[in-house]
């Protein structure tokens, strides 16, 4: 018989706010420990929380990022449950009414269905020592965004594929960093194991606080290999939640069934509800960036540029976003990604070039005021020192000749000098023109228009 | 008359006129407490020293001269509300130790306005209580007869104020903690609206029923005092944003007209019937000056108690579960994390309070949520109605504060239900979020009784006029007890 | 009415009671969950709970980080045991 996997995924994500969710704490990575806490945060007795703005904003704006359904009314809750990581012992989450529910994140091949997307609160960070442990207050209370998927993964690649999407899209947005090795996104994993063609999912298994994409991959494979062997052993899987370590590439059991939580959540009286009207939602859906993949079909579409253009210059959104003001004010598009694509690519970051600046060069070389081999010499110099094409054009004296006497005068050198070339021409051979041509350019340094002279060369040789 | 005995509204002419100082009404105040407080135990905490020091940094800034509303006037603040550099043991052995590193919002108010915070007042555990008796420091004693109750859960507050040994004091009122022991210690007593003073640094009992509130000895003082702590704070998210009005602007208006309820459920058989007289003989006295007297109705009242538990022992098991021993107050060691939670919380909350965060989890706990909390909630809301509905027939409505006088210590304390019942007439105004007080209306067996006169939601402006109005009848408020 | 599972509901609470506690607990709550019960007398079909007393939405606080003021030393010292600037704990086994 053979099996398949069946996978959703719990993913926390920090907000990238400058204070915490409740108070005014600095929402710092690597301070010196308790230096970022205020009562509030240390679950004093008699504070209270406020919400920050911006973290909701910024959980909307996830909403609208993944086509969520942004909630009209949502509310806070308490999640009741004992941990020295949790300075109220109590959790503020989102229970009935999440701010998100429903969405969709597209991975090559399908889409994942997203459940919902909550706002609650971190916890603190314990320390192990040999006979405590010590709580690190500065990581509670910062804004920490739920994404639940559906069950919409059946192998590791697509959870691989699923957390990389969402990662790149919430670090475009700005919504966090994403930054794995500073904790701003965890995940917990769920994963049972079936018969192929079975409806009814097999026993779950969670695994918990995974922090590396990587590392949930190899999670994932190692757990639906362990899950299928034991079935296809005849063992009975039971729910329980699992450890994932990382150097013996295992998982163990932390706990089973029976220690299921009551978590008695119910409304947070010191928090009142949001309500989201069309103006808020207007105002989010301003702080939407164009996500890569609607930016490349807009390239293809926009600027006629072949798929390939279109997928080299939005890797980078600083070369996109180059790209995207060049094409805008050029006739020719394809002319502006052929610069960006050979010339400007392998160094951007040390161009003094403005996107306005580039689009006047190509518009130079396409009017026939400079060749192309004139304009790579005025593009180096443009790199190098920021001027505006036309200065440099003028400066160096390098407008192209278009004066038909002086090309004729030109042709009639190259003819004389090039038997054998008007020879071959003559014989039917029309590529020895090429090299009429180049002695013609040669002559004027460059400057000569290669369309007019080949037009002179092919009349006089006529 | 020695300065302690006088109000704020006396003292202050005589602080503003310089007549006296801020050190020599403070020096009163405090030789009132060494000589009478041994009795009463109203006090659980007092700096003599720093509260002298208050009052010479007051006397030298000139605050009372320039006329802020409480310069040099010693109020006493119940233990548990947050004042930088004082303990807050929220009358608690789980708090044993803790030192507040913070002003609550109120305690900022106060300081602003040039009050001296004299100390902290006696309490049932963590507001819990309706006598004061479920303080772990000792109970509080009545100062009209030293056998009884002061009531509860302020009664600290309410007995200091009562004795003299504060000129006014502030408590907190979640389901009459503030009025009933008013009433029983005979002293006035206003719990503001739900949203009108900001809770910020008042430790939490139940979130959405607490509110603070002032203890004085008459009506104007409590305009004085409200005018003080009422407005909006940023860092309660509870804070109604609305302007507040003068509220010594209304005090001494006709109430010629005004219409005052009289609901015919908090006229009970199984009340006490000198209780019922002395509240009835108030009301017509109300009814001499030009008030209006009509009949109202709230059906819900004798559902109001079954509501009150669970919700706020609901609330009040999540706002307590910060009381484990990591971050702050007492720690009882246990073989690990779980172990040590539960002795810390064993030892340190005494018999009421895990009584009630017990009822509250089981409220709470799966399966039984919507049978008990959302249900409790649902009738919640039934009762806000009752209110709505009664206000449309009347501007305030007048009750009895309390079924009886106060009782003596240890009489109810084996039976939990019986002490929660005598939160009736208190309780239905919480639910709904709407404003009272109680004020002096005469003496049974020697003993004070209150006549409370509830509000709509900020409606305080007329609560204080009726309750001012009937003052200017009657002297049951200048009344003190000899201790 | 159910019978309530007093060590149970004692272990969500984190409360360490003695046998006599529990004895005690578990009786005067099943008086007050008697009392309760009335408010099953009442239909309460389409009302909407009261969770909040005033009606306010969308209280929020601008996004801006301000030090609190008080430094770590008055947190560590209410602290009932710490050390590293960390508040310590019995080892927590995960």
């Amino acid at each position: 018989m053979s099996y398949e996997a069946v996978i959703g995924l719990e993913v926390h994500v920090q907000l990238k706010t400058q204070s915490k969710i409740f108070c005014s704490c600095a929402t710092e990575f690597g301070a010196e420990p308790n230096t970022n806490v205020c009562p509030v945060c240390l679950g004093y007795p008699g504070v209270m929380p406020v919400m920050n703005a911006e973290a909701v904003r910024k959980t909307i704006l996830t909403g609208l990022l993944i086509g969520c359904e942004i909630a009209r009314f949502s509310k806070w809750d308490r999640k009741n449950y004992y941990y020295p990581d949790m300075p109220k012992n109590y959790q503020i989450s989102q229970y009935d009414l999440p701010l998100c529910t429903g969405g969709k994140v597209p991975v090559p091949g399908k889409t994942i269905g997203v459940t919902r997307i909550h706002l609650e609160e971190d916890v603190a960070k314990n320390t192990h020592f040999d006979t405590n442990s010590g709580v690190d207050f500065n990581r509670a209370g910062t804004p920490l965004m739920e994404i639940v998927s559906e069950p919409d993964m059946r192998t590791p690649d697509d959870a691989f594929a699923y957390l990389t999407a969402l990662k790149e899209m919430l670090v475009t947005a700005g919504v966090s960093d994403c930054d794995m090795e500073k904790g701003q996104l965890r995940c917990d994993c769920n994963v049972s194991v079936r018969p192929v063609g079975q409806k009814e999912f097999g026993e779950k298994i969670e695994i918990k606080n995974m922090n590396t994409i990587s590392g949930v991959r190899r999670a994932l494979a190692y757990e639906i290999e362990r899950q299928t062997v034991a079935l296809q052993r005849g063992e009975k899987l039971q729910q329980e939640t699992r450890r994932w370590d990382d150097e013996a590439g295992k998982t163990s059991v932390m706990r089973t069934k029976e220690y299921a939580h009551d978590y008695r959540y119910f409304p947070e009286p010191d928090l009142m509800p949001v309500t989201v009207d069309d103006a808020m939602l207007a105002e989010i859906r301003k702080l939407i960036p164009e996500l890569p993949e609607a930016k490349r079909q807009r390239f293809i579409q926009q600027y006629g540029l072949p798929e390939y253009d279109a997928g080299v210059l939005v890797a980078d959104a600083a070369v996109a976003k180059f790209y995207d003001e060049a094409a805008g004010q050029s006739k020719n598009p394809k002319a502006i990604s052929n610069w960006v694509m050979t010339e400007l690519l392998p160094k951007f970051g040390e161009s003094k070039i403005t996107p306005a600046q580039l689009a006047e060069l190509v518009a130079l070389i396409e009017g026939g005021q400079i060749s192309g081999k004139i304009g790579k010499e005025v593009f180096a110099e443009m790199f190098a020192t920021g001027k505006a094409p036309a200065v440099i054009v003028k400066e160096k004296g390098l407008v192209q000749v278009s004066d038909t006497g002086a090309i004729e005068a030109f042709a009639d050198q190259a003819i004389a000098g090039n038997a054998k070339s008007v020879a071959d021409f003559k014989a039917g051979n029309k590529a020895a023109l090429n090299a009429l041509v180049g002695q013609v350019m040669k002559l004027s340094k460059g400057k000569a228009n290669p369309k007019l002279v080949s037009e002179i060369l092919t009349r006089k040789l006529g | 008359m020695s300065l302690h005995a006088l109000t704020i509204h006396e003292l202050r002419r005589k602080l503003h006129t310089g007549e006296v100082s801020a050190r020599q009404v403070t020096q009163s105040v405090l030789d009132r407490i060494a000589a009478v407080d041994s009795k009463v135990k109203g006090y659980l905490w007092l700096n003599a020293a720093d509260a002298l020091a208050q009052a010479d940094a007051i006397d030298r800034s000139g605050a009372a001269r320039n006329g802020k509303a409480l310069a040099g006037v010693p109020v006493a603040i119940k233990d548990v509300i947050n004042v930088a550099g004082q303990p807050c043991t929220c009358a608690s052995k789980i708090l044993q130790g803790y030192v507040s590193p913070y002003d609550a919002f109120v305690t900022k108010r106060l300081r602003e306005a040039g009050a001296v915070l004299l100390g902290r007042t006696n309490m049932d555990e963590f507001a819990m209580g309706s006598s004061t008796e479920n303080s772990s420091w000792g109970t509080t004693r009545n100062p009209w007869d030293l056998e009884r109750i002061p009531g509860g859960s302020s009664g600290g507050s309410a007995a200091v104020v009562a004795a003299d040994e504060a000129i006014a004091a502030l408590g907190s009122d979640t389901g009459g903690s503030i009025r009933q022991p008013a009433s029983l210690c005979g002293c006035v007593g206003l719990k503001p609206t739900y949203g009108l003073v900001s809770r910020f640094g008042l430790v939490a009992f139940a979130s959405s029923l607490d509110q603070i509130g002032p203890f004085t000895k008459d009506v104007t003082d409590a305009a004085i005092l409200l005018n003080v702590i009422a407005g909006h704070d940023a860092q309660d998210s509870t804070s109604v944003p609305r302007a507040v009005p003068d509220y010594t602007a209304v005090l001494g208006k006709d109430i010629k007209g005004l219409r005052i309820g009289l609901p015919k459920e908090y006229f009970i058989p199984g009340m006490d019937r000198e209780v019922e007289a002395c509240v009835r003989a108030a009301v017509a006295a109300l009814a001499k000056r030009g008030a209006e007297i009509v009949e109202v109705s709230l059906p819900h009242t004798e559902y109001a108690v079954a509501v009150y538990y669970l919700i706020a022992t609901a609330e009040a098991s999540a706002n307590l579960a910060r009381f484990d021993g990591v971050r702050y107050g007492l720690r009882v060691r246990g073989e690990d994390v779980i172990d040590t939670y539960g002795k810390t919380r064993g030892q340190g909350f005494g018999p009421e309070v895990k009584r009630r965060i017990m009822l509250g989890t089981y409220a709470l706990s799966a399966g039984y949520y919507d049978a008990y909390y959302v249900r409790a909630q649902k009738v919640r809301t039934l009762i806000r109605r009752d209110f709505e509905a009664a206000f449309k027939k009347c501007d305030v409505i007048a009750t009895p504060t309390s079924p009886e006088v106060a009782f003596k210590a240890g009489e109810k304390s084996g039976d939990p239900l019986k002490m929660y019942l005598s939160d009736i007439f208190t309780i239905s105004c919480n639910l709904a979020g709407n404003c009272g007080i109680s004020v002096p209306c005469g003496f049974v067996r020697g003993l004070p009784v209150g006549l409370q006169i509830l509000g709509d939601a900020f409606a305080e402006e007329k609560v204080l006029q009726v309750a001012r109005a009937y003052e200017q009848v009657t002297n049951w408020y200048k009344e003190r007890p000899r201790i | 009415m159910p019978e309530m599972n007093i060590d149970h509901v004692a272990h969500l609470a984190r409360i360490e009671l003695t046998d006599a506690e529990k004895q005690k607990i578990a009786a005067q709550l099943k008086d007050i969950l008697a009392y309760v019960e009335k408010l099953n007398q009442l239909d309460v079909t389409g009302v909407e709970p009261t969770a909040h007393a005033t009606p306010l939405h969308n209280v929020l606080r601008p996004d801006e980080a301000k030090p609190s003021g008080i430094d770590r030393e008055q947190f560590l010292r209410n602290a009932p045991e710490h050390a590293r600037d960390l508040f310590i704990m019995p080892k927590i086994v995960e």
